[in-house]
């Protein structure tokens, strides 16, 4: 369980405001933070990181306090155990995809994870290769490595998605779910993206000026997107992938959708309370 | 060979070596505080560090030997504790260091300054301290600054003049290194030797800096392999 209510002075395009951060997380939730440039979605990821000092406030992690403005209590970001993915990745420039992977490991049960962990995020044959021969795709794939190694308390993306071309975006999409689901942890991702917001969320948190305006399901903080319109541009096997706008969606089929639908068709996305099986 | 001239070349590199070590350990930490800090006086800093690039070596020079001078406060002080700073070598280490400073720190300023703030957060959330990220990130990734600042302080070090003539004199075995050799030989119209002193400087400090680029070179090939 998480619990945040902190407070920060932010400087933003309209003058200083005081942000306000009040958030309840269960320990698996996929949380997104949802909100224009500039709204301060960032920030709380810095803040419940340690990359940030609130100004007041408290915050605590599973039972730990990590921030206590009262009890003077800030836990450096070396003893919280948060997996960060940068929005620029971050890799060590002289470390190779192992190493970087590595680098934050103490125990030999941690460097465990490495062979899973390359799997999931297909790297197996990139082990020796330095961040700048990496694509943006695969680069992201180390820094979400190399975050989720120590097995980390929580997990903070900060739009670690944007850079990438469409079709990267969806393989990745799908990717940070299955992660999701294999270590069990919350997720805390910052996104301007509607569909991938649906996608991805069991919560959303909408952020404005540094508040967070609504706190709810995707289904309730997007009503009046209750369905979607797409155009399917791929079927493969028991999946297909749906452009909305600028995203790609990508969803399981079963044998009768897959010869029902063909690429090229319009579709309307119906988007149910479980968005991540949305249905057609 | 003459000894006198090994002699005079042997204390020339010596006090080069010397003074590019002490200025290496000096300037990481500086050139970190100027790179990263969010003081309000840091220009004040940078002024002072950058102070010898502009200043006339013999101002420099002028200030450290009255500093040095037995009548001044650091002088008396200095020689109640048996140290005698002024005309021996361990002023003239004193003296390069400041002279060199700018030349270590600058480089390594640059390429600090050069590396995002994401790299450093990385580190800390992967829970590594400050002294570890400094030595595992931080440095391999400025390894061509740092290299730049070594082969610059050396550089200007052996070919300094006018602080050295000013705080050593030319104490052969002492004081007397190759720039004030050849001046000093020029001086008595010993032209031979003053060649020999200077061709001597010109070919070892063109094949150093001959090295640590071509080394240089291939490492940031190999790095982009």
């Amino acid at each position: 369980m998480i619990d945040i209510d902190v407070r920060i002075d932010l400087n933003t395009s309209k003058g200083p405001i005081e942000a306000r951060y009040k958030l309840h997380i269960k320990m698996n939730e996929f949380i997104t933070l949802f909100g224009k440039s500039g709204a301060g979605k960032t920030t709380l990821l810095r803040l419940i990181a340690g990359l940030e000092m609130p100004k007041s406030g408290r915050l605590v992690v599973d039972d730990e306090v990590w921030f206590d403005s009262d009890k003077k209590i800030n836990l450096p970001p070396q003893k919280r155990g948060v997996g960060f993915v940068f929005q620029d990745y971050a890799l060590f420039p002289t470390m190779n995809v192992e190493k970087n992977i590595l680098y934050g490991c103490k125990t030999g049960e941690q460097k465990k994870n490495l062979p899973k962990l390359l799997a999931i995020t297909e790297l197996e044959n990139l082990a020796s290769s330095y961040p700048h021969q990496l694509s943006g795709g695969q680069k992201q794939r180390v820094a979400l490595s190399r975050a989720l190694i120590n097995e980390p308390k929580i997990l903070l993306l900060d739009e670690p998605l944007s850079a990438l071309d469409n079709e990267m975006r969806v393989k990745l999409q799908q990717e940070l779910l299955t992660i999701h689901k294999e270590f069990n942890i919350p997720a805390l991702l910052v996104s301007h993206d509607v569909a991938e917001t649906i996608k991805l969320s069991d919560r959303v948190a909408m952020i404005e000026g540094g508040v967070i305006r609504r706190y709810d399901t995707p289904v309730n903080i997007f009503p009046q997107v209750e369905s979607l319109f797409g155009e399917i541009i791929e079927i493969a096997e028991n999946k297909m992938n749906i452009l909305i706008g600028s995203s790609i969606i990508s969803m399981n089929i079963d044998d009768k959708d897959a010869l029902f639908y063909k690429t090229g068709d319009k579709i309307k996305l119906k988007i149910t309370n479980n968005s991540k099986d949305m249905c057609v | 060979m003459d000894k006198e001239f090994i002699e005079t070349m042997m204390l020339t590199f010596e006090l080069a070596t010397i003074t590019t070590l002490i200025l290496l350990l000096i300037g990481i930490p500086i050139a970190s505080f100027l790179a990263f800090s969010r003081m309000r006086f840091k220009s004040i800093f940078e002024t002072i560090v950058s102070m010898p690039l502009v200043l006339p070596p013999s101002v420099l020079g002028f200030y450290l030997l009255i500093a040095f001078s037995p009548v001044s406060v650091i002088g008396a002080f200095l020689g109640e504790h048996g140290i005698n700073l002024a005309f021996s070598f361990e002023g003239l280490v004193i003296g390069s260091v400041i002279f060199s400073l700018p030349f270590m720190v600058h480089p390594i300023q640059s390429a600090l300054s050069g590396i995002p703030p994401s790299l450093f957060e990385a580190s800390y959330t992967l829970g590594k301290s400050k002294l570890e990220t400094m030595t595992r990130v931080v440095l391999p990734s400025i390894k061509h600054g740092l290299i730049s600042g070594i082969v610059l302080a050396f550089a200007h070090t052996v070919g300094e003049f006018g602080v050295i003539l000013m705080i050593g004199g030319n104490i052969p075995g002492v004081t007397r290194v190759a720039s004030i050799a050849i001046y000093d030989e020029v001086e008595s119209l010993n032209y031979a030797l003053a060649h020999q002193y200077a061709l001597t400087l010109f070919v070892v400090t063109f094949t150093i800096l001959l090295i640590v680029y071509t080394l240089n070179k291939k490492s940031i090939k190999g790095s982009m392999l």
